[in-house]
């Protein structure tokens, strides 16, 4: 068979951990790159809005300690996509202190390329009037000027091209700011003479890790090998195993459309593709189809704090107060409302929560309620914390003595589970920008830094 | 009638982005997806009535013959983790088609 290049996926997410030994055993072949993603934007909005991080320093400099040593010792690329979770400055700037700590402590030196991903508010603007912004689908609003000034923290999901740089200049390790997902295993393929069809769906597959075998999970590590025509998949650890049918379903995963992939600059068609077992637990994958789009485009994404909140957790068990839940609630906000009546309406919101009822669909609800107990959580989101906290302080008081009609348990409505029972929960944040932005030149910026 | 959960492998809701949500229907076993294709059940209209959604809030309804799968891609009301959001991942939203009867 001809030689391939084979890239390594630890795992789905940096600081998610994985066994050690399937790991180390891959190293028994020659493997030109370890490539692992260390972003989403699934845990929401506030970790690119509040610039934190979805896993543990502890555990990112866990997972980044096995790698680089392994990605030094047979110098070899060790690629980070969408560094410290949502890519933006502060996160990669987290990644590239971990790695120093870890070189240090290895006594050891490395070619490190770091590419930023941030963007100014101003260059989104320009942009923006000059009519090069579009929404990502139907239901996100057209952007607008106050958006852009709202939202501190702006990145965008960079292809395979600074990748490729950073590869070209012979850097050891490669920290990408916010990436397209499989554009890091992308690049490798790419620079290796791959197909980019190919590549980019290798990629898709192995940035979630061992997600694409059976039993699937993200904290385990998958194997994938490009050739000139096809690429094949296998799981690493020998308690899982790759099926055409599994491979074939994860390249739906997370997509909102089975066969077409949008990325940066192109299209992924994938309609033709074939997957076959090649060999025991390898899945082998051909008729990849990538289309350059006629203008390039980014996704641009972007989060701005919109409020403060305070929440409560508590149960409910008697059966008179549940037949009118709703009911109680709404006089609940309209006392609250009375009591603070010099507050404008404007400036806070009173949400309730009934777990064990529809609190997961809300109005989508088709089941009708039967049960004993109902988890309520109720918060309140004011335009500052102290507004919040005393709110919230108020609906939960009221609440809980609220003499509702044919009511028996005259000393309280709600079990709170905790003392206190109001929960300050800090800033809240929307995703304010999910745009594409034309472009004409990459705008990525790579930093060369020796260390 | 046999409810779409006892066909399926695999049944589950995901974000695709912060702004949609998309439904996966997997089967491991050809005869099983062409009879719920052929049975026509799965269209947009029926989402758009189980999801209490308005029919321009479903992106994409396609058929995947090669990985014996359905994809649908519904809008979300509000995006995910933004205030009075229920899902922030969307990862429990597949409950309500578990119970379509084939």
């Amino acid at each position: 068979m001809q030689k391939g290049i084979k890239i390594i996926s630890p795992c789905g997410i940096l600081g998610y951990g994985f066994p050690e030994q399937p790991f180390l055993d891959a190293f028994n072949e020659k493997i030109h790159g370890i490539v692992v993603d260390a972003g989403s934007t699934d845990a929401g909005p506030h970790k690119l809005g509040a610039n934190v991080s979805i896993v543990s320093r502890r555990a990112l400099k866990k997972d980044l300690s096995i790698i680089l040593q392994k990605g030094l010792t047979h110098r070899i690329p060790v690629i980070i996509g969408s560094s410290g979770g949502a890519g933006a400055k502060k996160h990669v700037e987290l990644t590239v202190e971990i790695v120093r700590e870890i070189l240090a402590e290895l006594n050891t030196h490395a070619r490190i390329g770091i590419i930023w991903a941030d963007f100014k508010q101003q260059t989104i603007i320009d942009a923006l009037k000059e009519g090069r912004i579009t929404p990502l689908s139907s239901n996100i609003p057209n952007l607008t000027i106050e958006t852009i000034l709202d939202t501190k923290t702006i990145v965008a999901q960079m292809g395979h091209e600074p990748i490729l740089k950073a590869l070209r200049q012979r850097c050891d390790i490669i920290l990408c700011g916010r990436s397209y997902d499989p554009s890091p295993f992308a690049a490798l393929g790419i620079y290796h003479g791959m197909d980019p069809g190919l590549s980019y769906h290798l990629g898709k597959i192995l940035e979630c890790g061992a997600l694409c075998a059976e039993p699937g999970t993200t904290k385990d590590g998958i194997l994938g090998t490009l050739y000139r025509d096809s690429f094949t998949v296998q799981a690493l650890n020998p308690m899982r195993k790759c099926t055409p049918t599994s491979v074939a379903a994860h390249t739906f995963y997370e997509k909102e459309h089975p066969f077409i992939l949008h990325g940066p600059g192109f299209k992924l068609n994938l309609e033709n593709c074939e997957f076959n077992e090649a060999g025991d637990g390898v899945i082998e994958v051909r008729n990849s189809q990538y289309i350059a789009d006629d203008e390039m485009r980014i996704k641009l994404e972007g989060a701005r704090k919109i409020a403060y909140r305070t929440f409560v957790i508590a149960g409910i068990r008697d059966p008179l107060l549940i037949n009118q839940l709703e009911e109680v609630e709404k006089e609940v906000v309209r006392q609250v409302r009375n009591y603070f009546a010099e507050i404008s309406v404007n400036d806070y919101k009173i949400n309730f929560y009934h777990y064990g009822k529809d609190a997961v669909l809300g109005e989508q609800e088709p089941s009708l309620f039967f049960g004993h107990e109902i988890g309520v959580m109720f918060e309140v989101l004011a335009k500052d914390q102290e507004l919040a906290n005393a709110i919230c302080a108020n609906v939960r008081s009221t609440f809980l003595h609220f003499g509702y009609v044919g009511r028996k348990s005259t000393a309280g409505n709600l079990a709170f589970p905790f003392a206190p029972s109001d929960i300050e929960f800090g800033p809240v944040y929307e995703f304010s920008i999910y745009h594409l932005m034309r472009i004409t030149q990459d705008p990525f910026l790579l930093e060369i830094v020796e260390v | 009638m046999v409810k779409l959960v006892e066909k399926a492998k695999i049944l589950r809701s995901k974000n695709a982005g912060p702004f949609e949500i998309t439904l996966d229907v997997l089967f491991d076993d050809k005869k099983i997806y062409e009879e719920v294709k052929d049975a026509g059940v799965i269209t947009k209209e029926k989402i758009a009535e189980i999801y209490n959604l308005s029919l321009e809030d479903i992106h994409h309804l396609v058929y995947f013959d090669q990985a014996l799968g359905i994809k649908i891609t519904i809008a979300r009301k509000i995006s995910s983790g933004g205030p009075g959001d229920r899902d922030v991942y969307g990862a429990q939203q597949h409950a309500p088609l578990m119970n379509l009867e084939i």
